[in-house]
């Protein structure tokens, strides 16, 4: 039985004569018209539009050499990882122009703050190629400074990274300092609780920061649909009561158009933004999934068709700027950067294993003390034993009791 | 008044005073130093640790913050990366659970994942234990938790100038402390000159509160006090018990309480938290390994009962007190007549 249904609920008792009952208390009403907030309906696109024609020649050329130069590292890292040398590489074949067009968004004091899947943006902004992958190859977590070039380590727990992008930036303002951080992040990573409490104090202190979900499809195997009731993942920003915008994420300058609009916004001190590029992972999540399970080719080849770097092309191709010359060029000196990844990641690290004592605390503690003297003894014992740098023998184990 | 206080200026003190006094004169010697943390406030935090800093310092370094402790710790990470020194409050134990993620994945490893480069000088202020009356949720030992996790310092004072001296050293720490209050003890009250705080010890040495020759006590924050009414109790029993206070959990002060247990060859360790896994087990382990021919009992542990924290009418079944410690210290058995298998 609901409340409407409970004998005697139909009675009149005088209640719907409305002006004898005071007006609402205040909190009742609006207090932000949430219509500007709202993502429009149409994800932004440049490419294929009439907008296409204000975009620079040299912009465009530029940001083609990166997107092949991407494609060509996520082959190459893809490969790597077929060779065991690295442990695992999400592949962002398909993915490039969000990565890519985000990092350019950014002013050199700006902050990245990237997921697991984002080396692509680390690199466009100015990493190492082989720095990005130590986590993956296994060497070091964060092979990088992350002040060298303001990248914050390569997050892998979901989200997580999102409020310390939000931290940084309100502590960069509070400092007076020209800085906007942008956070990556997955539509899974949508999912989680820190998303929520990083876009909630982001909109609450007017942060500046700017939230960028690249929406692939898929959290590893499942789809959208089971990830998010919302209209849109850009809808979720009216909540936080900051704007949300939809853009294609295949399309490398719509991308860079509405992040840098974003980041412009929050450096003039407008708050945070939430940015949906829909986009689709060609690849498997990394080596170790099988794609096959949960979704259809002909869903991979309806996105192949619409490929960051084929939309480009077709740009270039139209001003005439495509010629076998340019494409030439840039197809060697992503050929260089490859056999040049190729070449440094084929090398075998030198590692100290004493460096695991060393980053723990700023100071050792003398639990640390001990265990670095035993490990230093055990590693003694083992260059005593294979003098010539075989591995020790089993069994020859230093026993230290009578 | 006694005609000490008046020569030495000191007056009776509460943790609670000398806190909120670590934190201002923290804040007024350093600029980076940034308190936040749901309430702290106009309210002054639900336990006042934070009263009239907001007031003095602006809503800039003491902020009310949204309520979400992993956005909290979250957001303080992140203030850190940019070389702010932020101190968060948690406000209770079993409310600090939902910023474990950001704790134990990030803060604590920040620095050696990053190979020194990103260090996380930031303090978790939890205000942790019973035996006040609180409901549930209120009143967790969450220490074993933070003590699981390599690249925290966790540290609980007991007396009124450690929490003074200790709060100061945490915050000027290079490294990410957990500072756990031992909320019973807000109101203890000590002499104290704010004025001419005291000099205590650096964080990581133990320090004996009470001397003594027969065992010694091993405790830490709430049980501190409890300790010490049981070795004055125990006196009345011919022992003489020392008490040892950790201060540190981590790091921890192996030297102070291997030389301890060599002089007294008894030691007993007595924490708030779950003794199955709690740093009972640890603390006794270690002493084992280390002080074994000079032990002339097992080393026993007192510890909170293994259940969920009980509701507060029955918390005191739960709490070690003075006679579950007397218990135990009888069961060191260094009086005559003892031999083996004739205990328990």
């Amino acid at each position: 039985m609901t409340v409407l249904e409970q004998s005697g609920s139909s009675r009149d008792f005088g209640h719907r004569n409305t002006e004898q009952w005071p007006a609402p208390p205040p909190a009742w009403r609006p207090r932000v018209d949430p219509a500007p907030l709202l993502p429009g309906a149409e994800p932004r696109r440049v490419l294929g539009t009439d907008a296409a024609g204000r975009l620079d020649a040299a912009f465009l050329t530029d940001l083609y050499e990166r997107l092949v130069r991407g494609r060509r590292y996520n082959t190459q890292a893809t490969a790597l990882t077929r060779q065991g040398r690295l442990a695992v590489y999400p592949s962002s074949t398909g993915q490039e122009a969000c990565q890519i067009a985000a990092a350019l968004a950014l002013k050199e004091q700006d902050w990245l703050f990237p997921s697991y899947r984002d080396t692509l943006a680390a690199v466009a902004r100015g990493l190492d190629p082989v720095q990005a992958l130590t986590l993956l190859r296994g060497d070091w977590h964060t092979g990088y400074d992350p002040h060298e070039h303001r990248i914050a380590p390569l997050c892998t727990p979901l989200a997580t990274q999102l409020p310390h992008a939000v931290g940084l930036a309100h502590a960069a303002r509070l400092k007076g300092d020209d800085v906007v951080a942008l956070a990556l992040v997955g539509d899974g990573g949508t999912s989680e609780g820190d998303f929520h409490e990083a876009l909630n104090f982001a909109a609450v202190w007017q942060a500046p920061v700017v939230f960028l979900v690249q929406n692939n499809g898929f959290a590893i195997s499942v789809p959208l649909e089971k990830q998010s009731a919302a209209p849109s993942l850009a809808h979720k920003a009216v909540g936080y009561g900051m704007p949300g915008h939809l853009v294609d994420g295949n399309d490398a300058p719509a991308v860079h158009e509405v992040l840098t609009e974003a980041v412009e916004r929050a450096r003039r001190g407008g708050g945070p933004t939430l940015v949906e590029a829909i986009t689709y992972r060609i690849e498997a999540h990394t080596n170790a999934d099988d794609a096959t399970r949960y979704r259809t080719d002909s869903a991979v080849q309806e996105w192949r068709a619409h490929d960051p770097i084929s939309l480009v092309e077709r740009e270039l191709e139209a001003r005439g700027l495509l010629t076998q010359k340019f494409t030439g060029a840039v197809r060697e000196g992503a050929e260089e950067m490859a056999a040049d990844l190729r070449a440094r990641m084929n090398q075998d690290p030198v590692l100290d294993p004493m460096d695991l004592f060393t980053h723990v605390y700023a100071e050792q503690t003398s639990q640390l003390r001990e265990q670095a003297a035993r490990l230093r003894a055990e590693l003694e014992a083992e260059t005593n034993a294979a003098p010539h740098g075989e591995p020790n023998a089993e069994g020859t184990a230093q026993e230290d009791r009578p | 008044m006694t005609p000490t206080v008046v020569e030495t200026g000191r007056k009776p003190a509460s943790m609670a005073q000398a806190l909120n006094r670590a934190l201002r004169d923290a804040m007024a010697e350093d600029p980076s130093v940034h308190v936040m943390g749901e309430d702290v406030g106009a309210l002054g935090g639900v336990f006042r640790i934070t009263d009239g800093l907001t007031e003095e310092f602006g809503e800039d370094r003491c902020r009310d913050t949204p309520l979400a402790e992993a956005g909290i710790l979250g957001t303080a990470v992140g203030m850190a990366m940019y070389g702010l020194r932020p101190v968060v409050e948690m406000q209770f134990d079993a409310f600090a659970y939902p910023a474990f993620e950001q704790l134990i994945s990030h803060v604590a490893r920040m620095r050696n994942r990053t190979r020194g480069a990103m260090p996380l000088p930031l303090t978790i202020r939890v205000p942790y234990g019973g035996g006040i009356g609180g409901v549930e949720h209120h009143s967790d030992s969450s220490e074993a938790y933070y003590l699981a996790t390599p690249g925290l310092h966790v540290l609980t004072p007991a007396t009124v100038a450690d929490a003074y001296g200790m709060l100061r050293a945490a915050i000027a720490s290079d490294d990410p402390v957990v500072f756990l209050e031992p909320k019973r003890l807000y109101w203890a009250k000590d002499d104290w000159s704010p004025e001419n705080p005291t000099p205590v010890a650096p964080i990581g040495r133990a320090e004996i509160r009470r001397p003594g020759r027969s065992a010694t006590l091993i405790t830490y924050g709430p049980s501190v006090p409890v300790c010490l009414e049981a070795a004055e109790a125990a006196t009345a029993e011919g022992w003489d018990l020392e008490v040892l206070d950790l201060r540190s959990l981590m790091p921890f002060d192996d030297e102070t309480v291997c030389a301890a247990v060599r002089r007294t060859g008894r030691a007993v360790v007595v924490h708030e938290a779950n003794g199955f896994g709690g740093p009972g087990g640890e603390i006794a382990a270690r002493i084992t390994e280390r002080c074994f021919h000079h032990l002339e009992a097992p080393v026993l542990r007192v510890a909170g009962l293994d259940i969920p924290y009980p509701p507060p009418m029955l918390e005191r079944h739960h709490l070690p007190g003075v006679d579950r410690i007397l218990d135990t210290v009888a069961r060191l058995q260094w009086e005559a007549g003892w031999t083996e298998g004739s205990g328990d």
